[in-house]
């Protein structure tokens, strides 16, 4: 098994869960656990699909996906923010919508191929210099435009929660909705905006599947990573630079199994498939055990905001 | 805080759970388009017998989304041969896990007035068996497993003839003499289609060898492409699957380099790599059962056949299949439907060398039905 191979099929795996836990740390952050990420990567992997098999254009094909993943979001935000209704029932209806409505508009579709036109436009780039380094360097350099979007949004999304007000403010409506209200920041405003930008995101992450990684429609493309993701969230202790981290680990240990079978070493596939979330649990415990305000999550995660009751 | 982490963990854990059933969360329930012969047809309120007969309502039952390209598509597909062929009324429910659920979804097309049911995944039997039972009027038919009743029916076909005729022409076109196949659970059914593929494939070349990974999922496009990607970068230059997506289609067509199908012609997914498709005609043997069940000579038996029937068959070969493959396919499948050539008769020797299937034997149905090893030139392990 050749390191360097492994690790850039990792990368790939990894990458739809990159976007999707991304999404996912964009609606904690401000305090709402949407489960309906693998609704929204769904939405995204048929948009972005048709899209592009009709235009043959990737740039559009990936709007068309972010911009499906916002709408499925918007129906959770309206829900969830403006009409305060259970966040984790909404979640969850929000994924079983998206599996019928993208198994509803893929129909015609099963079986089309993204044309050469869009797969070559998102086709692997070398970097200059980074990809040199070694060991890790082609792998991670010689990408997919794609998958370089992933690591720029992750890049940024750490600057902007750390370091700047906007970001900050939305620490702020996440960790205590009625403290911000009170600094006179717009809670609901700022809820909408990130929770429909996370679902871009994750709309994103499927159209990574459909555009890049399989590139074929199939009903169910997702397969259950919006789930994976939604563990990622945790694993990545609502820090995007630590997604990066975890979506490759998880996206490695994903496929290690068939590289570990042809080099001849067998290790159970139902082994490999439980780390993921074994790793996850274990996570989740060490967090609950030291309080360390880093990797703990938004105090109001889950918990919608009545301002009359402040 | 602690609560929502509660919460978080709780629904992981049924998120993991649902996952573990099935790949799809959700299921979706389609009422199939009436064909106009079939509306006029009385409501079957009461299942008296003659009524039956004239209205009868078929419902189906499929493992996966009818768009999977595969092995529900191809159910599927057939389930349209016969609304077209005689006219009747079907019923559908897609990507029902193979759980206790599958009885609600049978009973609940019986009080839809359904009197035959195709329930068309393994997982289904023990269900299916004991619903048959409580429902002794309606008819069921059970895909690809084993167990009977007065009822119910158990049938599927010899899809590892066609994988002998894909092996062949794989065999035929391989250069680094190294073929992959991405598998999914090792069952014998998989392992009879690995064989089978294997034996095909050493018929017109001995020295190719099959390499096998298992995938442990039926429905996961990307994993399944993944496993593919895996099996080249280890020196195959030809991907054979038994999966149902085409996901490892569209990796040997990206990498430029062959792949065989399964379920249904996918040389749509990869016009540029695939020589050709194991495929499953369902259709005909739909017809012919549900016209028994029309005619009242129903009997319930354990349906096993291949070539000779029509349920399945070879897709067309593409212009990428090699010169001179289609004389051989044409000869291997003649000579099986006429018995003359078999498979899995000896001399059949395992991956150790030892002689499974002595010279002058065949295997029987039974020892066929409850594969557990691999032939010799099968490099992986069934675990």
């Amino acid at each position: 098994m050749e390191i360097s191979l492994f690790l850039s099929a990792a990368v790939i795996a990894g990458t739809p869960l990159l976007f999707a836990t991304l999404g996912g740390i964009l609606n904690e952050k401000v305090g709402n656990l949407n489960l309906g990420v693998e609704g929204m990567m769904l939405m995204g992997a048929v948009a972005g699909f048709i899209v592009g098999f009709k235009t043959n254009n990737a740039l559009l094909a990936m709007l068309a996906a972010g911009a499906i993943g916002a709408l499925g979001a918007l129906i959770y935000a309206v829900l969830t923010v403006s009409l305060h209704a259970n966040q984790v029932v909404t979640g969850l209806s929000l994924t079983i919508f998206g599996t019928g409505f993208s198994g509803f508009l893929g129909q015609k579709m099963v079986g089309q191929v993204i044309s050469d036109q869009v797969k070559l436009s998102l086709a692997p780039i070398r970097i200059p210099l980074l990809s040199k380094i070694p060991v890790i360097g082609e792998p991670l350099f010689n990408q997919s435009s794609f998958v370089y979007l992933g690591y720029i949004s992750a890049i940024l999304l750490f600057v902007y929660f750390l370091y700047t007000n906007w970001g900050l403010n939305a620490r702020m409506v996440g960790e205590n909705p009625a403290a911000a209200d009170a600094a006179g920041i717009h809670v609901n405003l700022y809820k909408y905006i990130h929770i429909l930008i996370g679902g871009a995101f994750c709309g994103l992450g499927g159209a990574f599947l459909s555009l890049v990684y399989v590139p074929a429609w199939q009903e169910g493309i997702t397969a259950g990573r919006g789930w994976i993701a939604v563990a990622l969230v945790i694993f990545a202790g609502w820090n995007p630079l630590k997604a990066i981290l975890g979506g490759f680990l998880f996206g490695g240990l994903d496929i290690l199994g068939f590289r570990l079978q042809g080099a001849g070493l067998s290790v159970n596939q139902y082994f490999l498939d439980m780390v993921p979330y074994a790793v996850t649990i274990v996570v989740l415990v060490i967090a609950g055990i030291k309080k360390n305000s880093l990797n703990a999550p938004p105090k109001s995660l889950g918990n919608a905001y009545f301002r009359e009751e402040r | 805080m602690k609560k929502t982490l509660l919460k978080v963990g709780a629904l992981l854990m049924a998120g993991m759970l649902v996952l573990s059933g099935c790949a799809s969360t959700a299921t979706t329930t389609k009422e199939a388009e009436k064909p106009a012969a079939a509306g006029e047809a009385a409501e079957p309120e009461k299942k008296e017998a003659d009524e039956a007969a004239k209205a009868v309502k078929v419902g189906f039952i499929y493992v996966g989304p009818t768009g999977d390209g595969g092995w529900s598509y191809a159910h599927d597909q057939g389930r349209k041969y016969l609304e077209e062929k005689l006219g009747v009324e079907t019923i559908i429910k897609e990507s029902v896990p193979e759980s206790q659920e599958v009885e609600a979804v049978a009973a609940d097309m019986i009080d839809q007035g359904c009197n035959v049911i195709f329930a068309t995944s393994f997982g289904y039997m023990d269900y299916i068996e004991k619903i048959s039972k409580e429902f002794p009027e309606v008819k069921f038919f059970h895909c690809s497993g084993y167990k009977t009743t007065e009822n119910m029916t158990a049938y599927f076909g010899r899809i590892y003839q066609a994988r002998y005729l894909s092996g062949i022409v794989a065999g035929m076109k391989t250069e680094t003499n190294q073929i992959g196949y991405v598998a999914a659970m090792p069952i014998p059914e998989v392992i009879r289609g690995i064989n089978a593929f294997t034996l095909g494939a050493q018929s017109v070349n001995p020295d190719v060898k099959v390499k096998v990974v298992w995938t442990n999922t039926w429905y996961d496009p990307a994993k399944e492409k993944d496993a593919a990607i895996a099996l080249l970068d280890g020196g195959a230059d030809v991907i054979a699957q038994h999966q149902d997506t085409a996901g490892p289609q569209q990796a040997a067509e990206e990498r430029g380099v062959w792949s065989v199908g399964y379920n249904s012609d996918m040389s749509s997914f990869a016009p540029k790599a695939n020589l050709t498709s194991a495929v499953w005609n369902w259709g005909p043997y739909y017809v012919e059962k549900v016209q028994s069940v029309i005619d009242g000579t129903y009997k319930s038996e354990s349906y096993w056949k291949g070539f000779e029937a029509g349920i399945v068959d070879l897709a067309p070969l593409t212009a990428n299949a090699p010169e001179g493959a289609q004389a051989e396919v044409d000869a291997a499948k003649a000579a099986i439907i006429d018995g003359s050539l078999n498979p899995f008769a000896g001399p059949i020797k395992d991956q150790t060398g030892a002689v499974k299937v002595a010279e002058g034997s065949a295997m029987t149905d039974e020892e066929m039905l409850a594969f557990d090893w691999f032939v010799e030139g099968v490099e992986g392990e069934i675990k």
